[in-house]
């Protein structure tokens, strides 16, 4: 398989402080790498980093052979290719669902208003929400709000696909459908990088496992390896702090 | 009742133009007003400890001045002290601009710090520009947040409007006053008719505004 992303000893600091520390990763076409950790370890400035919301202060990340941060080019061009979904949903509350998810690919990509629309109708049919196109947000749940989230950055048909604990601000009733969206993009050969606590999910999603903590990739492995023989004391504690025996 | 001396001679037409002399004034100032209250406003989320003081400070100045002292201060204190001579209606421009332009900043630095960063992040991460990002995400969320309040501040300004005849403007009050003075001795009732002629204008130009802000805010709670 291809690599598409290439994070290359990347360490990001806030007032002197690396939260980032010589992180090294890559991700092949198609991969789904699912990331874990403590809170503050460092997730969500890894996943801003790749698409240049944060400035680094070493290394740099590769999106399919260009360096993208630092980013020389122009940073909507290359936000365009990387998707991305926030834990609060972030879609824009003036505008209906089908209004949030044909903005971009008509104003950036120019896409005729029609086609956009077409694509936007045929993504909501697959999430289940092709009843709410003219709904609001604030009209939704949470859970329909995040499934609206992930298919409008689809909208960009993006190469890759980052999401930052995209399920933690849900009612824990509402929690599958998202999952279930996204592990159906996993079957479909998307590639991501997800940041969750669902350790069932990350399990059954994910190509790969990476355990971060303290700025630091600590330990990575396949899904089973790394749920069932971690190789380091660190990640079995923080394995175990998911289970009530 | 008083009403029989709006219709004699050009009483009603003098009214409406006297209306119409408040309605320019006010009209002036509000498009002055949000030209500089969207300026400075953007300006104060800049959060530089200077600007930020020094438009705290004006903002309470002119919230703590009653009008019609800000109105004598700039019309007769600059004319006398600074040598400047300017008419009435000019005066009246300034202060109800420097009065519009306080609110307004404070309403336009209101709703631009209450959207938060993610939301232009959301928008960044969809590959917009940051022009793209303020035409058609930011901008749009700001003038829904500040329409409703600035129709308010509109209304307040054209009934604030009667105080200018105070510094010798001829506005629909200060008509109706002259109208009653010219007929106390053949129509002694006619202040009624009068005074309840100026409220029904000032009624029929500030009921639909307000109607306006009323619905906007209703189509538009999030
Ligand atoms: N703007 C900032 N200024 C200073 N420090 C920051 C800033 N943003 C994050 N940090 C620090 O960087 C570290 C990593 O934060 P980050 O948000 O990446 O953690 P995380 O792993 O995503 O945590 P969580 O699981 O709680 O979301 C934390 O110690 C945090 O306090
Ligand atoms: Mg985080």
């Amino acid at each position: 398989m291809d690599e598409i992303l290439n994070i290359n000893n990347l360490t990001k600091a806030y007032d002197d402080i690396n939260v980032l520390d010589h992180v090294n990763l890559t991700v092949k076409k198609g991969e789904v790498v699912v990331i874990v950790g403590p809170s503050g370890c460092g997730k969500s400035t890894l996943l801003r980093c790749i698409n240049s919301f944060e400035p680094i202060r070493e290394g740099k990340v590769i999106l399919d052979g260009e360096t993208i941060n630092p980013c020389k080019g122009k940073l909507n061009e290359v936000r365009e290719r990387i998707g991305m979904v926030f834990q609060n949903y972030e879609l824009f509350p003036h505008k209906t669902v089908l209004q949030n998810m044909i903005l971009a690919p008509v104003k950036v990509k120019k896409i005729k208003k029609k086609e956009a629309e077409k694509e936007a109708l045929a993504l909501l049919d697959r999430v289940g929400l092709s009843g709410k196109k003219n709904s609001y947000p604030r009209q939704l749940s949470g859970g329909q709000k995040q499934r609206v989230a992930i298919v409008r950055a689809l909208m960009m048909n993006p190469e890759i696909l980052l999401l930052d604990e995209i399920t933690a601000a849900l009612d824990p009733e509402m929690v599958r459908e998202v999952l279930d969206v996204v592990i159906n993009l996993a079957k479909e050969g998307r590639t991501m990088v997800i940041v969750t606590h669902e350790m069932a999910f990350a399990r059954a999603v994910a190509d790969r496992m990476v355990f971060i903590d303290g700025g630091r990739i600590v330990e990575e492995g396949t899904p089973d390896d790394f749920f069932e023989n971690p190789k380091t004391e660190r990640l079995r504690k923080f394995l175990d702090s998911f289970s009530y025996q | 009742m008083g009403f029989e001396v709006l219709l004699k001679g050009s009483n009603m037409a003098r009214l409406l133009s006297g209306l119409g002399v408040a309605l320019k004034i006010s009209l002036i100032s509000v498009l002055i007003s949000i030209v500089l209250g969207v300026i400075l406003g953007s300006i104060m989320t800049l959060k530089k400890p200077v600007i930020t003081f020094i438009s705290k400070f004006y903002l309470e100045f002119i919230r703590i001045m009653p009008q019609m002292v800000l109105l004598f201060l700039v019309f007769f204190g600059t004319t006398k002290a600074l040598g400047i001579s300017m008419s009435a209606e000019t005066a009246s421009v300034i202060v109800f601009s420097l009065w519009g332009t306080a609110e307004m900043s404070d309403l336009v630095r209101g709703a631009l710090s209450g959207i938060p960063v993610i939301q232009y992040e959301s928008s960044y991460s969809l590959g917009m520009t940051v022009g793209q990002t303020y035409i058609h995400v930011i901008i749009p969320q700001i003038i829904r947040r500040m329409l409703p309040l600035s129709i308010n501040l509109v209304t307040r300004m054209i009934k604030t409007t009667s105080l200018v005849m105070m510094i010798g403007i001829v506005e629909v009050l200060k008509v109706g006053q002259q109208i009653i003075e010219a007929n106390r001795k053949s129509s002694p009732n006619a202040a009624f008719g009068v005074y309840a002629t100026v409220f029904i204008l000032y009624f029929l130009v500030c009921w639909p505004i307000s109607i306006l802000s009323k619905y906007l805010e209703k189509k538009w709670e999030s």
